[in-house]
């Protein structure tokens, strides 16, 4: 332990411990722009400078650990004075266009200028380095960029996959993809974690609200939405209600308000999605061991478009790993335009489907050619959570105050197996509460149907159970292991796909969620997303579990039903047309890979020249 | 610059594609087996080439196993790297203090207008490069123009037309 005083305060802290951490455990607030609790720590804005006794400068608090004896100021006329003088030069070069600026009232920049009492702007500095990118899921405008470089912390450690980063120097700088390459030249997961921890307005998912206002307004249409399960565990953050408020009845009231003609959730198909990918599951496993046909396993989860287009660029050779189950809502997206447009005699054409999703990956999922069925997209548009939030408010709606309704029939009544889709190890357990009793006829044997090993925040767990007296049908597993494994956050993922690439791993099947703890951390997720918001949101979408008695994918009645009247067997010729799809080997540089990987040497020739 | 932690090697021109490409993956073999040997790496890379390409940096990024933001990232911090062709003769304005008051300024604007290129370009037709530098230590000499090695002093723009001519 080390003993200092702040502010003349005698207080104690862990060795190693920031003065910063030091301040707020006692109840000293330092105010910070750039500093990300457990994430980022560069030191880079300086706002949170401090006095330190025998130090020659003020010291950045974020940076510098505390030591014994050591005596800290936090609120000296210098002090303010210096903080004073950094947010307006912060501001010299930033746009003075908050009025019209998506993050105006939800600004880390704006909060903090109220914070520190700035209440000038003194400095003109020449304007920024602008570049203005927009992608399918996610947009930069460097000219709001302050260069805080938490997202270049995120990219690079946090996921590992190293898009963005400084490029330039001095007046220059400019966060971004090499050479002035556009995110969607390179290989951008779409992940979207850089746009939820960007504190101003510089990184945002690319808009798709006024699309949908159009195709609300256009009486030709009729428009069905659907959401995710995470939503329903983070929306009210957005209206003020604590994290992990569960607004699933408000939810489904608001989308009719706005006027949705048809209120339907992703949890319907996610249970879809664990009887297809449980049959594709037993079927490969069932290939491996009777012999004959070829099977690739482990099989790995493809719900996550993030994951996804990651594994597509970073590991080409892999993709064969990959169930070919197209994800939840691009799978309810399909059966809408097919079965129900039948079902209410509506042509396909006419049809309008929007996904409300956590994900910015989702986004540009729509627009791959082969999530589309008779010409049509199987899916229109994709709303982060934070677009929901500004539609419901812009519709005028007292969300709050909203009485709760149900989704509609009949693509809206789901298990519980379905609601933690939502949250790492989700999509796992529930195949397992499926599979295993399909495989046994008897209900997984763990306590409350959760399989512990593969709950919660840690970055990689496994779990593993033997197949013992399995029905007739299924002789073949008797006595076999299964051994699974779950993970999230690209980084992790990449551990995964290391050992599959060397032919070392233990699995028959993974679970991957691309963004860290699952989609209920998404990168179209409210902000912020902190370890404790996370944790709050996890265990929201376990009750919502929980509070179902319907438990199981299989036995949800609507989805027995839709295979009964339309879809056939799963995995069947139908279900094979409609939910299910293939991956492009893209290569690192995007190269395209088609047979033989290439070396992607003379890939960036047109981008020539873009510096100095 | 860095020329002294620099491989002795050929001057750029003359070796062919594949002769290039064998002594840039002969680098990367003896340095680029951690990150920290990136700089070395860019720097042979440059001797080699002359300057970085996108071909380039791809290759170094790959076969380091860097992110290419990365690579591209030091590449363009640092105004001894560059991604665009160079001339055969490199002309540098110095704009230390003492050369920018005695005209340093008015040289480079003189020598873009006569070049017909912008700072860091070179001309059509390969023959110079024009650069800026930040004091080369040679004040008293201001305001000093640098050609390749050689160090000119007390430059106006008509002496500066001069030196051009003699290469």
């Amino acid at each position: 332990m080390v003993n200092l005083t702040i502010n003349g305060k005698e207080v104690t802290a862990e060795a190693g411990a920031t003065i910063l951490e030091t301040a707020k455990a006692n109840d000293i607030l330092i105010p910070t722009l750039c500093y990300l609790e457990g994430v980022h720590q560069a030191g880079a804005c300086r706002v949170c400078v401090v006095e330190v006794e025998g130090a020659r400068n003020l010291q950045a608090s974020c940076m510098v650990p505390v030591r014994d004896g050591m005596v800290v100021q936090t609120n000296t006329k210098t002090v303010r004075k210096a903080r004073q003088m950094l947010y307006e030069l912060i501001l010299s070069d930033h746009p003075a266009d908050c009025l019209a600026c998506l993050r105006n009232q939800n600004c880390e920049l704006q909060r903090l200028g109220q914070r520190l009492g700035v209440s000038q702007s003194r400095f003109e500095g020449p304007a920024k380095h602008s570049i203005l990118d927009i992608s399918p899921s996610i947009y930069r405008d460097t000219s709001k960029c302050v260069l805080c470089r938490r997202c270049v912390t995120v990219c690079n450690q946090v996921q590992q996959v190293g898009i963005l980063n400084a490029q330039n120097r001095g007046y220059q700088t400019v966060i971004g993809p090499a050479m002035n390459l556009s995110l969607s030249q390179v290989d951008c997961s779409y992940c979207g974690q850089c746009t939820t921890v960007c504190p101003v307005g510089a990184l945002g998912e690319t808009d798709a609200v006024s699309t949908v206002w159009r195709a609300l307004d256009d009486p030709s249409k009729r428009t069905v939405v659907q959401v995710a399960p995470a939503i329903r565990a983070a929306l009210g953050e957005e209206f003020g209600l604590p994290p992990g408020t569960l607004v699933t009845g408000k939810l489904a009231s608001a989308l009719r308000q706005i006027g949705f003609d048809d209120v339907f959730d992703t949890n319907f198909a996610a249970d879809l999605t664990i009887m297809e990918e449980g049959t594709e599951f037993l079927g490969r496993v069932k290939a491996a061991l009777t012999g004959g046909e070829q099977a690739v396993l482990p099989m790995i989860t493809s719900c996550s478009p993030g994951w996804v287009k990651h594994i597509e660029h970073a590991f080409p050779s892999q993709i064969g790993h990959l169930s070919t189950c197209k994800s939840p809502h691009t799978m309810l997206g399909a059966v809408a335009k097919s079965f129900y447009a039948e079902r209410i005699e509506a042509d396909p054409k006419d049809m309008f489907v929007v996904s409300v999703m956590p994900c910015t990956a989702k986004k540009f999922e729509i627009s791959r050619p082969e999530m589309a069925n008779g010409g049509l997209p199987n899916v229109d548009a994709v709303l982060t959570t934070r677009e929901l939030a500004r539609m419901i408010k812009e519709a005028g709606i007292d969300f709050v105050g909203l009485e709760d309704s149900d989704f509609d029939a009949p693509l809206g009544l789901s298990s519980g197996a379905a609601d933690i889709f939502g949250v790492t190890g989700g999509v796992m357990e529930a195949a397992l509460r499926t599979v295993y009793e399909i495989v046994t006829g008897r209900e997984l044997p763990f306590d409350q149907l959760h399989v512990k090993p593969i709950m919660g925040l840690e970055p990689i767990k496994e779990a593993a159970f033997t197949i013992e007296d399995p029905l007739d049908e299924y002789a073949f597993l008797d006595g076999i292991e299964v051994k699974v494994a779950v993970t999230s956050g690209l980084a992790n993922a990449d551990i995964l796909m290391e050992q599959i690439a060397k032919g070392e791993s233990p699995y028959l099947f993974i679970e991957v969620m691309g963004c860290p703890g699952g989609c209920i951390s998404g990168g179209g997720q409210p902000r912020p997303t902190t370890p404790a918001i996370r944790e709050k949101r996890l265990q929201a979408i376990y009750r919502a579990d929980e509070a179902k008695t319907l438990r199981k994918s299989h036995e949800n009645p609507y989805i027995q039903r839709l295979y009964d009247d339309y879809l056939g067997q799963p995995c069947g010729h139908l279900a094979h047309d409609l939910l299910h799809t293939h991956y492009t080997a893209r290569g690192r540089f995007n190269e395209l890979i088609a047979d033989e990987p290439d070396p992607g040497c003379e890939l960036f020739e047109p981008a020539l020249g873009a510096q100095h | 610059m860095h020329q002294e932690v620099a491989e002795p090697v050929a001057p750029p021109t003359g070796d062919s594609d594949e002769t290039k490409l064998a002594r840039l993956s002969a680098a990367i073999d003896q340095y680029g087996s951690a990150k920290s040997g990136l700089i070395q790496v860019l720097h042979l890379a440059q001797t080699i080439y002359g300057y970085l390409p996108p071909h380039v940096i791809t290759l170094i990024a790959a076969r380091m196993n860097l992110p290419l933001s990365e690579v591209a990232g030091v590449v363009t911090f640092y105004s001894f790297f560059s991604t665009v062709p160079r001339g055969k003769h490199m002309i540098r304005v110095c704009l230390g203090t003492a050369c920018y008051i005695r005209g340093g300024k008015q040289l480079v604007d003189h020598l873009k207008e006569t070049l017909g290129v912008p700072v860091g370009g070179v001309t059509e037709d390969l023959k110079f490069s024009c650069d800026v530098a930040r004091c080369i230590g040679a004040c008293g000499l201001a305001p000093a123009v640098m050609v390749d090695d050689v160090v000119h002093k007390q430059v106006t723009p008509a002496k500066l037309d001069a030196i051009r001519a003699a290469y």
